[in-house]
């Protein structure tokens, strides 16, 4: 009974199919089923809505399209802010030296702390009364600037993209310098030789050079972006107020008023955006890079 | 101007976190008065609260059990698979990979409410049993794709002396494969300890009982019985995070790579 050579290895990777198939694949496609459906997520019976939940999602539902905006604005502020901030400190760390390695495990270590940790530090630096954000700007004269960050409708994602960049930019740093650190040293010594200055070399060595760890750093940063519930509960409470809500904490605010079906339905919007982005991602790669 | 720019960062990470260990050595008053000063009266009263109050040594167990259930078995399963997929011919090995990097792609966000409907028709919702099992099959995607990456560059001449002399899949895996890769399991392990230990998402949604709650969720309980009381939260932030940063400052560059491990191929 040999279909091919080693067969007997897929014995090895029953347990682990078993487990994901059974506890993760099929309720994936259990979710396509709930979201055509009404249902409430106690009741014995439910009807069968067919796409009405998916058109709703899309076309009439305000929450729902206010959490993709902020979505989208934080993703957008946290993918350029923290690809250009963990590029800065990577080119800065480059270099093997005592002071940079002590400063890249200082950089690295937010990432240890659990994002409800990282909101609270944040919540007390945003405090409006009290934060450390606005005593700083007081103490300096520069009441002008000081702000109610979270409690301001208009900026309050953003206020949390800062605290999510201060969260993960050194782990993206990481990255970025195992990239540096790959570049042959003779593409700076000719760049040298052809006069070229630190910014010159930057330009015309560095950031080609990284292109692949860009292209990663991007791809993580915005998976991550979409995922940031955790920081977000812990910032906002439970359940977050309109200007911070995200469509991970809209799925999941639906799904406890008791609208299963419709959550399920927000849930495969939410994989298509997802997709769509990743999808963008890789054509705009694709562009830059021939 | 490197310096300055690298100057204002650590003051920026720093900063912060002194002003959290130092709360939560203060009063609230003290704290609004003065955040930045070292505590002109240290009080552990706070740690007294959070520790006795809120039942925290019990928490930091229900941690602690859920990371040394999970953790080990997604290794174990993921490193059979990984070695399998490093194993297996080219097509059956590439269908394998695939079945795992669907996962990669599925954010837990989107699954978790059919995983709750199941979950919860099984009885395994509000039990550290359910947190477990949830745990690793949402990691084991992450974990096949950080190990089976490691396996596959190792090359086949390493099993032929073995398999020579007659030894199994098994031998191999366990012989060879398994002593091998420990750079990779370390990163991997590492990875998956941050990653189950900070997690929120799954307890929030799983766990009712106070007596089964993790550590993020006990933390995010604190928000709204404490609201402003800084120093509480604080107290709260130190006594979940202590465990990681401890680990952290000893086993340093295997977190980097780990994490980043992570990051790279999750």
């Amino acid at each position: 009974m040999i279909f091919f050579k080693n067969w007997r290895l897929l014995l090895f990777a029953a347990p682990a199919l078993a487990l994901y198939g059974g506890f993760f694949l099929l309720p994936a496609v259990q979710g396509l089923r709930y979201a055509t459906t009404d249902w409430d997520g106690y009741s014995p019976a439910f009807t069968d809505v067919g796409l009405s939940n998916l058109t709703d999602v899309v076309s009439d539902d305000d929450l729902f399209r206010n959490a993709l905006t902020n979505n989208l604005k934080f993703l957008l502020v946290v993918v350029l802010g923290q690809t250009a901030l963990a590029l800065l400190l990577a080119v800065l760390l480059a270099a093997r030296s005592r002071a940079s390695t002590a400063l890249r495990a200082l950089f690295f270590l937010p990432t240890v702390l659990s994002s409800v940790s990282v909101a609270f530090i944040w919540k007390f630096v945003y405090d409006p009364n009290f934060g450390l954000a606005n005593s700083l700007l007081g103490a300096a004269g520069l009441d002008r600037f000081q702000s109610a960050y979270l409690g301001d409708e208009a900026t309050a994602i953003l206020w949390v993209a800062v605290a999510q960049i201060w969260f993960h930019a050194g782990q993206m740093m990481v990255i970025y310098i195992a990239g540096i650190n790959q570049i042959p040293e003779e593409l700076y010594d000719a760049a040298k030789t052809d006069g070229a200055g630190r910014w010159q070399q930057f330009r015309h060595v560095t950031w080609p050079m990284v292109a692949p760890a860009t292209a990663l750093v991007i791809a993580y940063t915005s998976l991550q972006s979409f995922k940031a519930f955790d920081l977000i509960l812990g910032l906002a409470g439970n359940p977050p107020r309109s200007s911070l809500d995200v469509l991970s904490t809209r799925i999941y605010t639906t799904f406890t008023n008791s609208q299963l079906g419709y959550a399920a339905a927000e849930s495969v919007i939410f994989m298509v955006a997802i997709a769509a982005v990743t999808l963008l991602q890789n054509r705009a790669a694709r562009m830059v890079h021939g | 101007m490197r310096r300055a720019v690298l100057a204002l960062y650590a003051l920026l990470i720093a900063v912060p976190l002194v002003v959290i260990v130092g709360g939560s050595f203060k009063t609230t008053p003290e704290l609004f008065a003065s955040p930045f000063g070292p505590p002109s009266n240290p009080t552990l009263d706070n740690y007294v609260t959070v520790l006795t109050k809120q039942d925290m040594l019990r928490v930091l167990g229900n941690s602690l059990t859920v990371v040394a259930v999970s953790v080990p078995v997604t290794l174990l399963l993921g490193s059979l698979v990984a070695f399998a997929v490093a194993r297996l011919p080219r097509w059956p090995s590439r269908i394998l990979f695939a079945i795992f990097a669907i996962g990669l792609a599925v954010p837990a966000q989107a699954v978790m409410i059919p995983q709750y409907v199941q979950f919860d028709r099984l009885g395994l919702r509000d039990s550290l049993t359910g947190l477990i099992l949830v745990n690793i099959v949402v990691t084991l995607p992450i974990a096949v794709f950080i190990l089976a990456g490691f396996m596959r560059t190792l090359p086949a001449e390493l099993y032929e002396a073995a398999e020579l002399d007659g030894a199994g899949p098994w031998a191999c895996y366990r012989r060879i494969a398994v002593p091998v890769s420990y750079p990779s399991l370390a990163a991997t392990a590492i990875f998956l300890i941050v990653m189950h230990w900070n997690d929120l998402l799954y307890p929030l949604l799983f766990i009712d009982d106070p007596d089964k709650r993790t550590l993020p969720l006990a933390l995010l309980d604190f928000q709204g019985e404490y609201l402003t009381e800084y120093p509480l939260l604080f107290t709260g932030v130190v006594v979940a995070s202590l465990p990681m940063v401890l680990a952290y400052a000893f086993l340093q560059r295997h977190f980097v790579a780990g994490i980043t491990a992570g990051a790279v191929k999750g």
